[in-house]
């Protein structure tokens, strides 16, 4: 079977029945999108399905034939971070960062659904409810979602050195290409 | 139709209900997908290998048609479309049930046709609903209530369309937990059409039932909360992990009294 996947083609081995989370993370190594409870509760493997946001582990592979999917790896140019992305880099919105790639595709949808028009808490909470983070207590999630679609950018470079004044580094985390 | 098939299952994937019907046939041994989001988790973890299936996405099952005091709604009309496009008290327990994500995946006739009591089963039966189903003998149309007792059956039917007759006023209470995915442990609903008032519940019993006591105090005159009094008369308050039954024997009155004041 044959997928678009950020703007590529690929074809797939797996079953009809696999879920398309399993497809992307085992098959075609994107790993983004997490297994975290893989039964639609957390979010944590959202992606986009022609633009709008949607469970990769409740999707079997056979109902997105044709369809575009955006993951994370997929969003804006190659070397350059999204209004979202660096809002929830410059806003605290990633701790582990487990939950982090559908709460940017929900979000990134949400924004886009507004023509840039500003999004409200509520919509907010509405829109990205489903998304369980353990982490960051939400609080900074929904401050990066607000400045994001403020249209608000941040100089990532300059907050990299504000955060090594004084010494004190930045705890920046060389994964190694590992997720 | 496209069938995508491998070694361990073969998907049918219809492409108007009238595909869908000739695909499901009497219904042996064919596994229906709505929109997945009860099945999958059951297939991705091997509980269940279905060795074929039927997936609605395409089917066409999907309309919402409101006119001369009629609602008819596909089988695989997304709940985000029932929440957007049907008659209340439908679209607020709609709205209410998941998370968007879920809910623009998920189907009506998933939530009808589950064994595992859909939040929608009780809204539909104080509605009065029917559904046109097709299976082995062919289609046929028959109340819910009908279709919900088939469950544990071996009579496997296709759901293809929902109906019932617009309402006056309908309202929906439900109790939630504090979490983004609550089940609704228990909720009420009213419906008034012409002179009758109809009451149903969930969780008041294992599985969803209307309320005839309430409904007959109603139609006797009885004021709204001396009707609510009489919602234990049909109830089998249960234990399980959400609630136990003496909570929810204290809780129903109540949330039937809700329900009548908001019609
Ligand atoms: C995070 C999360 C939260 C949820 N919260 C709620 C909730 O609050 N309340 C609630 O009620 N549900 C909830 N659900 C369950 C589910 O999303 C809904 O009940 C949904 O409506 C099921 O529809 P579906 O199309 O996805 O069902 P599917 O998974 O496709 O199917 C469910 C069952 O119905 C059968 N079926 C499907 N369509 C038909 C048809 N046309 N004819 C005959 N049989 C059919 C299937 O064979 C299967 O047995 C939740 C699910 C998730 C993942
Ligand atoms: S892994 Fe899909 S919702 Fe949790
Ligand atoms: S950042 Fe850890 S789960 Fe959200």
């Amino acid at each position: 079977m044959r997928l678009m996947v950020n703007g590529a083609e690929q074809e797939v081995d797996s079953g009809p029945l696999a879920s398309l989370l399993h497809v992307l993370r085992e098959e075609l190594d994107i790993t983004s999108p997490k297994a975290g409870c893989q039964q639609g509760g957390c979010g944590a493997c959202t992606v986009l399905v022609d633009g709008k946001p949607q469970r990769s582990c409740l999707t079997p592979l056979a109902s997105v034939e044709g369809a575009m999917i955006t993951t994370v790896e997929g969003l804006g140019d190659a070397g350059e971070l999204t209004a979202v992305q660096q809002a929830f880099y410059a806003k605290y919105g990633a701790q582990c960062g487990y939950c982090t790639s559908g709460m940017m595709l929900a979000a990134t949808a949400l924004i886009d659904a507004t023509n840039g028009d500003g999004v409200t808490r509520q919509e907010i909470e509405e829109v990205m409810g489903g998304h369980l983070c353990r982490c960051t207590g939400y609080v900074k999630i929904i401050e990066a979602v607000e400045a994001a679609s403020r249209g608000e950018t941040f100089d990532l470079e300059e907050l990299r050195r504000a955060g090594t004044a004084g010494g004190e580094e930045t705890m920046i985390l060389d994964t190694g290409g590992q997720s | 139709m496209t069938a995508a098939s491998t070694a361990s299952a073969e998907v049918l994937i219809p492409s108007s209900p009238s595909e869908a019907i000739e695909a499901f046939g009497d219904g042996d041994g064919i596994v229906v997908i709505g929109g997945g989001t009860i099945l999958m988790p059951e297939i991705v973890a091997g509980r269940l290998v279905p060795e074929r299936a039927l997936l609605l996405s395409r089917a066409g099952l999907d309309a919402i048609i409101r006119e001369g005091g009629t609602v008819r709604i596909g089988a695989g009309t997304t709940l985000e479309a029932v929440a957007a496009e049907a008659p209340e008290p439908l679209a607020t327990a709609a709205r209410q049930l998941a998370d968007p994500e879920v809910r623009r995946q998920a189907t009506l006739g998933g939530n009808i046709s589950t064994i595992s009591d859909g939040d929608l089963q009780a809204v539909l039966l104080a509605l009065d609903a029917t559904v046109r189903h097709t299976g082995s003998g062919g289609e046929r149309t028959e109340p819910v209530a009908s279709y919900l007792r088939r469950f544990g059956g071996d009579d496997e039917r296709l759901a293809l369309e929902f109906g019932f007759d617009e309402p006056e006023a309908g309202s929906y209470t439900r109790l939630d937990r504090p979490h983004a995915h609550p089940y609704t442990y228990m909720a009420v609903t009213a419906v008034r059409a012409g002179s009758a008032t109809k009451v149903a519940a969930k969780g008041a019993s294992p599985g969803c039932s209307r309320l005839p006591a309430v409904e007959q105090a109603l139609a006797d005159g009885a004021s709204p909360e001396d009707a609510a009094a009489r919602a234990l008369d049909d109830a089998e308050p249960f234990d399980d992990a959400l609630a136990s039954a003496w909570y929810r024997s204290r809780v129903l009155p109540t949330l039937v009294a809700r329900a009548l004041a908001d019609l």
